[in-house]
């Protein structure tokens, strides 16, 4: 995924010239050939993720657009308020990357581990949140997000070697899902790189007798509310899949959006993180099922609650 | 500069102070002596050190003043008005319910305001962002960044200081008002702030002190052209909390104090404008 994103950027730098690239100390060799093609467009922002998120404000205000890169959690929680008072409130066209989504850095331990991002995010005024599910939507969202105006947009990046899911480049639009399975009985929607779980839970719950369909909810901010509204209509059950806590990220905006609304067929569930940090080591496959993020318990979970 | 040019300065600077004691009072809000002991700073930059034409706030050629002390936003205003950004009219809106001018400036409050501040330690960073932005695209443009000293404790701060000289920002320069105080007490009591100038310079800026309220030197040091060396510049700005205010002059109880009417109309002499 981080290989396509550098692909991806050293294209969309050649055909914008307004495209910046800061990294906080990491991708030195990622982004060599960027860096060769544009080396005036490239700045190591070090160890300093503050003065980082602020450069980039006053880069997006003087007309350009920043992308500031560093691991997950270092490039929003740890600067949430750079964040939040200078490309929230000034509605700066900076995008944020985090890379290592999630439990994608799980042998690094909790304080590289991104289980929080999409919650303290997802508070803040004019914030888009995309979290893209393979390399194809890496790429495609960093084109998307270099379109967005009025704010800053998060991009929340798995690693490398997340599988590719779309054979063929989809009709990638920033808030807007993309169906990647039809279904009848209850549908999956997955946030991020955890999407392909979701197609494995499919299988086990087609086996069973349940129809699931299986979305890409890629963008958690703004929410996809017309395929809300259709999916609550027509599913019995409504499944949010995501590498996150339960607090504050998809699943926790579905839940809202829910609750101001009456009349809707589907229950919902959520599969997501508790709120707690492991003590012990492990990769991420190890990590999410820890968690309780596999297709196992987000089958086991959608036949719960369908009665079955 | 000269005798004549060096009076009218002063007397910009009071007219200014007399806009911001009036403007505390009538809304009945603090920070009065932050915004007093920076006045000659933004008297010094909007009038002889920036190039800015008021009529032309978006000018992209324009150079940009970030004022990372946010709390003294009454000072930033009245000078702006001033300068003749925006009718000074709009200063009565200052504090009040629904007005434009909130206590700390929000984005595009008024001509002039190139950024929202209040949250302390941002402001370098955002210089750092104008400078390499005008480098990018082959600008003109200088940035200026006013910062108070008790913001020195921000760690934002000494991010932004150890990336700039890096880059050769020589375009950056940075002017602490170093007022001895922050919110509750002496600022170098509560940090290590001193050698102040010495960080500074330690950190790869060209470092100097100027009396804060010698309008003469503040408007050659903003005015200098830029290290030849490639140095961002740091001017440590030695000023005094409530300056032209006699009985506000180095007493904090006026950082959240406001002026009564009676207090009011003794600043207002003392400053030459009753």
């Amino acid at each position: 995924m981080r290989d396509a994103f550098a692909k991806e950027l050293s294209a969309v730098a050649a055909e914008d010239p307004r495209v910046i690239m800061l990294s906080g100390d990491i991708g030195n060799r990622l982004f060599d050939k960027y860096k060769a093609a544009f080396p005036d467009r490239f700045y190591n922002c070090g160890v300093a993720e503050a003065n980082m998120t602020t450069v980039a404000a006053g880069l997006a205000a003087d007309g350009l657009r920043p992308i500031a890169y560093t691991i997950a959690p270092f490039v929003t929680m740890r600067v949430l308020e750079q964040i939040r008072v200078d490309l929230c409130y000034h509605k700066l066209p900076a995008i944020v990357v985090g890379v290592g989504a999630g439990l994608s850095y799980a042998s690094l331990g909790p304080t590289h581990h991104s289980m929080e991002d999409v919650a303290c995010l997802r508070a803040l005024p004019n914030m888009t949140i995309v979290c893209p599910a393979d390399p194809v939507e890496a790429r495609l969202a960093l084109r998307a997000a270099l379109k967005v105006e009025g704010g800053p947009t998060y991009i929340r990046m798995g690693k490398k070697g997340e599988p590719v899911v779309h054979a063929a480049a989809p009709d990638f639009k920033i808030g807007k899902v993309l169906v990647l399975k039809p279904g009848r009985d209850a549908a999956i929607l997955a946030s991020g790189t955890i999407l392909p779980v979701a197609l494995e839970a499919a299988e086990k719950l087609a086996a069973k007798g349940v129809s699931t369909e299986v979305v890409s909810f890629h963008t958690v901010k703004p929410l996809d509310e017309d395929y809300l509204a259709a999916a609550f209509a027509r599913f019995s059950v409504v499944a949010v899949l995501e590498e996150h806590g339960l607090a504050g990220g998809l699943g926790g905006a579905l839940a809202e959006w829910a609750s101001d609304r009456d009349g809707l067929k589907a229950r919902l569930v959520r599969v997501a993180s508790p709120a707690e940090f492991i003590k012990e080591c492990g990769e991420q496959d190890w990590a999410r099922a820890r968690f309780g993020l596999t297709a196992e318990e987000t089958a086991r979970k959608i036949l719960a609650r369908l009665g079955r | 500069m000269s005798p004549a040019e060096l009076a009218e300065l002063r007397g910009v600077a009071s007219r200014v102070r007399g806009r911001v004691v009036e403007m505390s009072h009538r809304a009945g809000t603090p920070h009065l002596g932050s915004s007093l002991s920076c006045v000659d700073i933004l008297v010094a930059a909007y009038w002889k050190g920036l190039r800015i034409d008021p009529k032309k706030p978006a000018d992209p050629a324009r150079d940009r003043l970030v004022f990372s002390k946010g709390h003294a936003a009454m000072a930033l205003y009245a000078a702006l008005a001033e300068r003749g950004f925006f009718d000074p009219a709009l200063l009565a809106e200052y504090g009040t319910d629904g007005g434009r001018l909130a206590e700390h400036p929000s984005p595009g409050c008024a001509p002039g305001v190139e950024v929202a501040t209040g949250s302390l330690g941002h402001g370098l960073s955002w210089g750092v962002g104008f400078a390499l932005a005008a480098r990018l695209q082959k600008r003109p443009s200088r940035a200026l960044v006013v910062m108070s000293d008790g913001e020195c404790g921000e760690g934002s701060v000494w991010e932004a200081a150890l990336f700039a000289p890096i880059h050769k920002l020589s375009s950056l320069s940075v002017v602490i008002d170093y007022n001895k105080w922050q919110a509750t007490g002496r600022s170098r009591e509560i940090m290590a702030l001193e050698p102040l100038a010495k960080k500074w310079e330690a950190f790869g800026w060209a470092a100097s002190e100027v009396d804060g309220h010698d309008l003469a030197a503040l408007s050659a040091a903003l005015s200098a052209p830029p290290d030849p060396a490639g140095r961002p510049t740091a001017i440590v700005a030695h000023t005094v909390k409530g300056k032209g205010v006699s009985f506000m002059e180095d007493d904090n109880n006026w950082h959240y104090r406001a002026p009564d009417a009676e207090e009011l109309a003794k600043a207002r002499a003392e400053l030459g404008l009753a």
